[in-house]
């Protein structure tokens, strides 16, 4: 081969892996430009504050699941932020032997279970026994997704505490436990928010684990021991629904949902590029 | 720092020699009560991952008695006559993930050579990041951009363009409805780029610079260097990272659904629509009247969460091998 080829293959290989990147990067604007036109028409005052109409009525908006993707939130709060936080304590803490092993095999393998299998185990393990589609059981499901991702980031966030900082604790006679509550977690606090707010962007747009716990509401829920709105369930509904009226109220609610997910995350980018410095 | 906690007990074991016991053995207790905390929580991620399977396996016992192996080899969906097979299930799920793998894999491993190589260092944070923004979509506002602008392109200018080029294999013919398991694999495709990427990213800068230096000092070009010292040294990482885009993808479920066209049969062409194991299970669960059907439901799951579990497992092992794997020594 000589040196001509050879630089006309380099040459050729290296544009094709531009074009990789550009082809990546394609699908990214097509949806976001598709949802932006074809959401922001349906975004007003109405669709934050109206109930959704009944088939054949124009108009209405999704207050319901919006306020219902948010009480969701919080009740899956409720059960992985306890597990997930202090999980990740221990692993970064005393996680050196072979439960610290066990449990961070156990998070990653978690983390990796499809979220429609979490939503059967909580159907299995709320719904039945409560007799009924619930909010309890929409968020226990979403708080078993949460507790993975929780865990894994508090431990590393607390691993990056500097030693020197626990050695000063210990110097001055504090019990171990205190300087990891007053000092290590402290410390850690905010890449340990940032770890939380990564997993409630995650757990606010699934859907599949709702499907049957959580079901989903045209109306207020009256009582967190019944169904709730959400706002991926009501978009999954809308969508593969043959009215027009309701398609145009999907887009809008995907775009507010993607907005939503997206000020979370990127204020956790902000948020991280500030603790950094002041780490530094 | 993992063995600070080990410095701490040794300094409370110091203190005990000292004559003020009574505060040493409060300090004790606070120390002993505080991990004893965290170790329950802890292990209630183990209990948990336990607990999905027992439930799972528990609440299919029936189903599993009942059809036994043939479960997994019966193509039978008839939930009138209270016939269940999820071979059907099992082939959507492996055929759609295996497509999209096909799209997705050298698209991810092109855009992290990309990222790792050929990228000014001003680019690198953007595109990166942009990469990152696909995998922040939730996977219903995909399966919404899936119905409404993928399966209209599938059906006026893709699936024609398919079948007049390559019509003369059985993939490509038959009827085009848009919604087919060619276009659930673009969705997975689309979904699965992110995870790839940025694993195969990592990995590749976790190659030595000193590869590269050796390939250009002994003449290579660029894409030389990269085709023989940097993706053969990644190679176990990148599969690795590819395993991860495979578990990915058989779990998905939402966008799936939407897009795949949800019919239990097994057809040679890739514009039939099909099912897979998540979407089934989405599909019907609610519709499930008899017990039966929900525990073979169940047992679905069961089928999906073991395939999960272990294809998760494979790429931990791979990926881990690398980033613990020895950095400095050459190895072609």
């Amino acid at each position: 081969m000589n040196y001509r080829r050879r630089k006309l293959i380099n040459a050729v290989a290296l544009a094709g892996a531009v074009a990789c990147t550009l082809c990546v990067l394609l699908p990214l604007v097509l949806i976001f430009s598709n949802l932006i036109l074809k959401g922001i028409t349906s975004v007003n005052l109405a669709f934050f504050t109206n109930l959704p109409k009944p088939v054949g009525e124009t108009g209405g908006g999704m207050a319901n699941a919006i306020v219902g993707t948010l009480t969701l939130i919080g009740l899956a709060s409720a059960v992985g932020l306890p597990i997930g936080v202090l999980a990740g304590v221990y692993l970064s803490e005393y996680g050196h032997g072979r439960l610290g092993y066990s449990v961070r095999f156990s998070a990653d393998v978690l983390n990796g279970v499809p979220s429609i299998v979490i939503g059967i185990f909580a159907y299995t393990l709320v719904v039945l026994p409560m007799k009924s589609f619930s909010a309890y059981a929409g968020g226990f499901a979403l708080g078993v997704i949460m507790i993975p991702i929780v865990a894994r980031t508090t431990e590393e966030m607390v691993r990056l505490v500097p030693s020197s900082l626990r050695e000063a604790s210990l110097a001055l006679g504090v019990p171990s436990w205190r300087t990891t509550v007053l000092i290590v977690l402290r410390t850690a606090r905010g890449g340990i928010i940032t770890g939380i707010m990564l997993a409630t962007a995650r757990i606010a747009g699934e859907t599949a684990p709702l499907l049957f716990t959580a079901f989903g509401n045209q109306f207020w829920h009256s009582t967190l021991g019944g169904p709730i709105a959400s706002l991926p369930v009501q978009i999954y509904t809308y969508a593969i629904s043959p009215f027009d009226d309701w398609h145009r109220q999907a887009w809008a609610g995907a775009l507010v949902l993607l907005a939503l997910i997206l000020v979370t995350s990127l204020s956790v980018r902000l948020l991280t590029r500030g603790r950094f410095h002041s780490a530094l | 720092m993992a063995n600070v906690g080990t410095e701490s007990v040794q300094l409370n074991s110091a203190t005990s020699n000292v004559s003020w016991s009574p505060i040493h053995r409060q300090v004790n207790l606070g120390d002993w009560l505080f991990r004893g905390l965290t170790a329950l929580f802890a292990g209630c991620v183990i209990a948990l991952l336990v607990g999905i399977f027992a439930i799972l396996t528990w609440e299919s016992t029936d189903a599993i008695r009942r059809f036994g192996i043939g479960f997994l080899t019966s193509t039978k969906w008839d939930p009138v006559f209270k016939e269940f097979g999820a071979l059907a299930f099992i082939y959507g799920t492996l055929l759609s993930s295996a497509l999209a793998l096909l799209q997705a894999v050298p698209l991810s491993i092109g855009t992290a050579v990309f990222l790792s190589e050929i990228a000014p260092g001003w680019l690198r944070a953007p595109v990166s990041f942009l990469v990152e923004l696909l995998a922040t979509i939730p996977s219903v506002i995909y399966g919404l951009w899936g119905i409404f602008v993928l399966v209209p392109w599938m059906r006026s200018y893709i699936g024609p363009a398919l079948s007049s080029t390559l019509g003369f294999l059985p993939f490509f013919q038959g009827p085009n409805y848009g919604v087919s398991v060619l276009t659930a694999s673009i969705i997975l495709a689309i979904m699965t780029v992110p995870y790839i990427t940025s694993v195969t990213h990592e990995v590749l800068r976790a190659v030595p610079p000193m590869q590269r230096e050796a390939a250009l000092a002994l003449g290579a070009t660029k894409w030389e260097m990269i085709r023989l010292a940097v993706l053969p040294f990644g190679r176990t990482g990148i599969i690795g990272a590819i395993m991860l885009g495979l578990g990915r993808a058989i779990g998905e479920t939402m966008a799936v659904t939407m897009v795949i066209g949800n019919r239990a049969d097994i057809s040679a062409s890739f514009f039939a629509p099909g099912s897979t194991m998540a979407s089934v299970i989405a599909n019907e669960f609610n519709e499930a009247t008899y017990d039966l059907y929900v525990q073979v439901l169940v047992e679905v799951g069961l089928v999906l969460l073991l395939v999960t579990v272990v294809v998760n497992i494979l790429a931990r092992v791979l990926v881990w091998s690398v980033r613990t794997g020895p950095t400095g020594a050459a190895r072609a």
